[in-house]
């Protein structure tokens, strides 16, 4: 189940590996998105240290890790063509995996629900 | 996620802006609008700032501009020598070499030379003893209140906020606008860049330059506000046209190598500093008769202290503004900073302005460093603009 962030991230946790990225609400408040910047492979990151940079035609966004954890993947796709990140930033175009990741960290966090209503 | 500068994020936060009178025409289109200089702008309609950028590009898009100043500078003797004159005060353009018909690009400068604002001035063929004013949205009550307290007695200044801007940018514009004016197409296409006329559209008297912001061909229309609706409905019924937000307008005029006011000119700047030494005539860099003259005239023998050039990373994080630009990778010596800086749709690569030490760039191969996030980013010096102008010569 995918939990939310209210930063705009996501985060879905699967066989104890977390996948993160920014949200279908994020990349429609951002526009057109042109340069993306992911961690180093094996970074430690803290939860709500920034970790990764978006850039759209018009801002430079600080991507917040919604937990903490170590990056164990990043994600070539998005990186090659940043448009990824508007078509389908909730899906292909996810940025970075982490493994340990907490239950405490993820309590914290909201359903698709609860997110929908925080940005509404 | 943090947004450090994105308007259309920050709208709902900012309370009392100014509305044009195509406001609610850009809600209903679904605008995204954000706060420029005190008005609720749009920033991108749905296709977002790219496709507005290339649609601008290939066929031709439609700009409200109307948060822009707009005046007329009048004499009691009804000469446009006296007007020329007043103006000449404050400018460092030949106003009265101004043929009726035309329009010239120049700067309000204050007494150390630096630019009050960039303005764009208009001498019509129906009233040619009086001039017309454009001025920066963020920078008009500084002008016109300039203005008012140093024009010469026998000249007045008419502030005229209920005539509406809308500007028509790309090579298809020609011929939408010739579509929608019919009899006076004939007018239109005989007009030349930094041409100015009158013609009606649907039944509307409208003031017309042939100029814009883009780079591209491309006209600006003056247009009463009551009746702006009207006529922005007909252009926006031809099929080559499309609304696009100041967030394409921003990305047009930076690969055109056109200056933004507040970013890439400000009230320490210089014309010749900024590359606008094209813009002083040959008559006022011997009478010197405007405000900073000898700053100026010194720049223009000598040469100035830094120099406005383009910059293109070398990879492809963009380079933004106040990033400060270095000699080499290491060094501690600041050489200049970018004043603007971002993605340029039509390269396809991150495009950026900025100054540098003119001795520096002299003695350089061409790349030195600008510092993004910590890192020092190799960056090339270029020529501007980055996009070739297409303006109708």
């Amino acid at each position: 189940m995918k939990l939310y962030s209210t930063d705009h991230e996501w985060i879905e946790v699967v066989d104890g590996i977390a996948t993160v990225g920014i949200t279908q609400h994020a990349q429609d408040q951002l526009g057109d998105i042109v340069y993306v910047e992911l961690p180093e492979i094996g970074r430690s990151v803290t939860q709500g240290e920034s970790v990764a940079t978006v850039e759209s035609t018009k801002s430079v966004s600080d991507i917040y890790s919604p937990a903490a954890g170590e990056v164990t993947e990043i994600n070539d796709s998005p990186v090659a063509d940043p448009s990824q990140l508007n078509s389908d930033p909730e899906g292909a175009a996810w940025l970075y995996r982490l493994s340990g990741v907490s239950d405490a960290d993820l309590e914290g966090l909201m359903d698709a629900a609860a997110y929908e209503t925080f940005c509404n | 996620m943090s947004a450090s500068a994105d308007a259309a994020v920050e709208s709902g936060e900012v309370a009392a802006l100014v509305h044009t009178p195509l406001h609610a025409w850009h809600l209903a289109r679904g605008a995204r609008m954000g706060a420029f200089a005190g008005y609720d702008m749009p920033i991108r309609y749905e296709p977002g700032t790219i496709a507005e950028h290339h649609h601008t590009r290939t066929s031709a898009s439609l700009f409200d501009v109307s948060h822009m100043g707009v005046a007329e500078l009048h004499a009691d003797d009804d000469t446009f020598h006296t007007v020329a004159e007043a103006l000449e005060l404050f400018v460092p353009c030949d106003v009265d070499l101004l043929p009726p018909g035309r329009q010239r690009y120049t700067q309000m400068l204050n007494a150390k030379g630096g630019i009050i604002d960039d303005l764009m001035i208009s001498r019509s063929r129906d009233q040619p003893n009086m001039l017309t004013i454009v001025s920066n949205a963020g920078r008009k009550a500084i002008v016109f209140e300039h203005l008012r307290q140093h024009l010469p007695a026998g000249t007045r200044l008419i502030q005229r906020p209920e005539v509406a801007l809308v500007a028509l940018q790309g090579p298809l514009a020609e011929t939408a606008l010739v579509r929608v004016a019919r009899s006076d197409g004939d007018t239109l296409t005989a007009m030349r860049f930094m041409d100015v006329a009158t013609v009606h559209l649907v039944g509307v008297q409208v003031g017309i330059s042939r100029s814009g912001y883009s780079g591209e061909d491309g006209f600006e229309i003056a247009i009463p506000s009551d009746d702006v609706l009207t006529v922005v409905g007909a252009l926006t019924a031809q099929p080559e046209v499309k609304p696009a937000g100041l967030g394409a307008r921003d990305t047009l005029r930076l690969e055109a190598g056109l200056c933004l006011y507040g970013n890439d000119i400000d009230e320490t700047t210089s014309p010749i500093e900024a590359g606008l030494a094209w813009s002083i005539q040959k008559r006022r860099r011997s009478d010197l008769g405007f405000p900073g003259a000898t700053r100026i005239a010194a720049e223009l023998s000598d040469g100035a202290a830094q120099r406005l050039v383009g910059l293109s990373p070398v990879g492809k994080a963009p380079v933004r503004e106040h990033a400060p630009l270095y000699a080499d990778a290491t060094s501690d010596r600041v050489i200049g900073h970018v004043t603007s800086g971002g993605f340029s749709p039509t390269l396809g690569r991150p495009i950026a302005c900025g100054y540098v030490d003119p001795d520096v760039v002299a003695n350089d191969e061409g790349i030195i460093y600008a510092e993004v996030r910590g890192s020092r980013l190799a960056v090339a010096i270029t020529s501007l603009p980055f996009v070739p102008h297409t303006y109708k010569r």
